[in-house]
């Protein structure tokens, strides 16, 4: 995890809150350093997390989490990570009989498919064990990412009622956190991206959304973060909850600073 | 009870109930909270279409109707599709929530779950059950959300029914009073086309566009009553954690407020060490002057035909040992 993006979103693996919806966001620029985050910020926290991993392998996820203190292989042995390997586990799919469906059985559906197994599995994957061994605090979902469901095939209808129903089970019933990232391709042409964008916005309770710099690539300045906190329980008078930080990505960490305080400039 | 009666009625005739006079009275004053509310859900019924977007939630205005409505003595149906029951009632007193039914479709809309909770017909199933509604009296029906709704359901039923639900007038041959139903539909407007947009505008009594400035929330409501012009007007609200309604001013203008008051008209030149301006006769030699590489009329001709100036000038050239020295013009084949 990157110990400067916990202070700007005010939070700590010791203390962290439940019940929450996170998009995280990307447009022009790659967001996947924020999934590496929030695995490693929950795996620290000691909290079971499934992780819906479609675009990755595990090694590289574990490759990157040991950069940031956390070990994949352990946590899983352990049962606090359940991951599904969406690139391994698809030739499943066509390659091995099953009983059940397989979490990813709309890939072998000619119509519109649904995402109710995918739903099932992960209901089944934070369900609360109780066999008297060490408790998790609460049940994560992570997802990455939920745009390339779109490209497999899929409305974007079928893929909001997943997280909506993963948002049902995991944050309202199990009082846990889901956590996905989408990528917002730009184009106002491309109507299931903006539906599935704007649908995920408004059920989230925190939007982190990298942005590439409006003016380019540059060496020292990778892009922008912007974080919207929504849905307060209680209406506060001021609703002006949105922060700007631009960020540089290094080897092993973030660094975040005001828009043109990059260390480089000053 | 509804309010205060201190205010005294504004029409002297006195008309209508002592309630309704309250309402008028307590709307003479400036500032009065709850004189956007008053306007919203005024007597006739209708759709009122609260449009919402990411950065400017509507779900707390919803929330202030309700609990408006609630305290009126109306019967409160919330088809509750976005948030759970326990999170809607978050913040509800008691008189407000034992007023509010929340018909459920956020735990299991789809029957995942199997457990037959769902009803059956699902979310059409339960907005035509709502249609078909025989008690008498006042009611207020909060769609959260009218775009769940749109995303699960054809456009042209949905309207049907809104229609349906707006317009719960007495059945023919039907004594009973005319309903006044006021529904109430939150609409996430970034997610849906023109066309979708339209359709429901044009169902809607009144519409409600919610944005904000600085921190500070606006809502633009606009007003359609038969046969008269649609009315605007914009509010600066915000909401308090009780739902009640606080209207503002609107936000401190800002920098660009300041910045018009102090600048005056000043020449920029006054106060230079060198020279800006030009005299008459500059600008006149200044208008006449032909650009170098203004390829006019004139120079084409100055170019072709040599003139007396073309005698002074002479190219001397020393050939080289290795030269190729070819009279024949290459430019001959060229028909200038």
């Amino acid at each position: 995890m990157f110990p400067e993006l916990n202070s700007l979103l005010n939070t700590t693996p010791a203390g962290v809150e439940q019940g929450k919806m996170t998009l995280l966001c990307d447009a022009k620029t790659d967001g996947s350093f924020l999934v590496h985050h929030f695995l490693s910020f929950y795996l620290k926290a000691n909290c079971k997390v499934c992780f819906v991993a479609l675009v990755q392998s595990f090694s590289h996820y574990n490759i990157v989490g040991q950069k940031l203190g956390v070990s994949l292989t352990m946590a899983r042995e352990r049962g606090q990570l359940i991951f599904l390997e969406g690139l391994k586990s698809s030739v499943d799919v066509f390659f091995q009989a099953q009983e059940e469906p397989h979490p990813l059985q709309f890939l072998r559906e000619a119509s519109a498919g649904n995402l109710e197994p995918l739903y099932q599995f992960v209901r089944e994957a934070l369900r609360p064990v109780d066999d008297g061994e060490a408790t998790w605090k609460c049940p994560v979902l992570l997802v990455d990412d939920l745009s390339v469901l779109l490209s497999l095939g899929l409305g974007a209808v079928a893929v909001l009622d997943f997280i909506h129903y993963c948002r049902a089970t995991v944050c309202q019933e199990l009082k846990g956190n889901v956590v996905a990232l989408v990528h917002d391709s730009g184009d106002a042409e491309d109507e299931e991206n903006n539906i599935l964008l704007y649908g995920l916005s408004h059920q989230s309770h925190l939007i982190l959304r990298a942005e590439g710099l409006a003016t380019g690539f540059c060496k020292d300045v990778h892009g922008q973060l912007r974080i919207l906190w929504r849905r307060p329980s209680k209406p506060t008078a001021r609703q002006d909850q949105s922060l700007t930080y631009q960020y540089k990505i290094q080897d092993r960490s973030v660094s975040f600073f005001a828009k043109g305080m990059s260390p480089a400039v000053l | 009870m509804v309010g205060e009666m201190s205010a005294p009625p504004l029409s002297p005739g006195g008309g209508g109930a002592v309630g309704l006079d309250v309402i008028r009275g307590r709307r003479s004053r400036s500032g009065c909270q709850s004189e956007m509310l008053d306007s919203l859900l005024a007597s006739g019924g209708g759709l009122v279409l609260l449009r919402d977007s990411v950065e400017w939630e509507g779900r707390g205005l919803l929330k202030a109707l309700i609990k408006k409505s609630a305290l009126c003595g109306e019967q409160v149906h919330v088809l509750g599709c976005e948030v759970s029951e326990e999170e809607f009632r978050e913040g509800f007193d008691s008189c407000v929530n034992s007023r509010l039914i929340y018909h459920d479709l956020f735990r299991d809309p789809l029957n995942w779950s199997k457990t037959g909770e769902t009803s059956p017909g699902g979310p059409l199933g339960v907005l035509r059950a709502m249609c078909r509604r025989k008690d008498p009296g006042p009611a207020t029906i909060a769609l959260d959300s009218l775009s769940w709704l749109l995303l699960h359901l054809p456009c042209t039923t949905l309207c049907q029914i809104l229609h349906a639900l707006s317009h719960q007038n007495s059945y023919p041959g039907d004594s009973s009073p005319v309903k006044q139903v006021h529904v109430l539909g939150l609409l996430h407007e970034e997610i849906h086309g023109p066309g979708l947009l339209g359709a429901l505008s044009n169902l809607a009594q009144t519409e409600v566009t919610l944005g904000g400035a600085m921190g500070q929330a606006s809502a633009h409501l606009l007003f359609r009553k038969p046969q008269q012009h649609p009315t605007y007007q914009t509010s600066w609200f915000s909401i308090l954690p009780d739902f009640s309604l606080d209207l503002q001013e609107g936000p401190p203008l800002g920098p660009q407020h300041h910045s018009d008051l102090h600048t005056s008209l000043v020449d920029p030149m006054t106060h230079l060490t060198f020279n800006l301006h030009l005299s008459k006769e500059e600008k006149e030699a200044k208008d006449s002057l032909i650009l170098p590489f203004q390829f006019s009329s004139e120079k084409q001709q100055v170019l072709l035909c040599p003139g007396p100036g073309q005698a002074t000038s002479r190219i001397f050239y020393e050939p080289d040992a290795y030269d190729d020295l070819d009279q024949e013009d290459p430019d001959d084949d060229l028909d200038i």
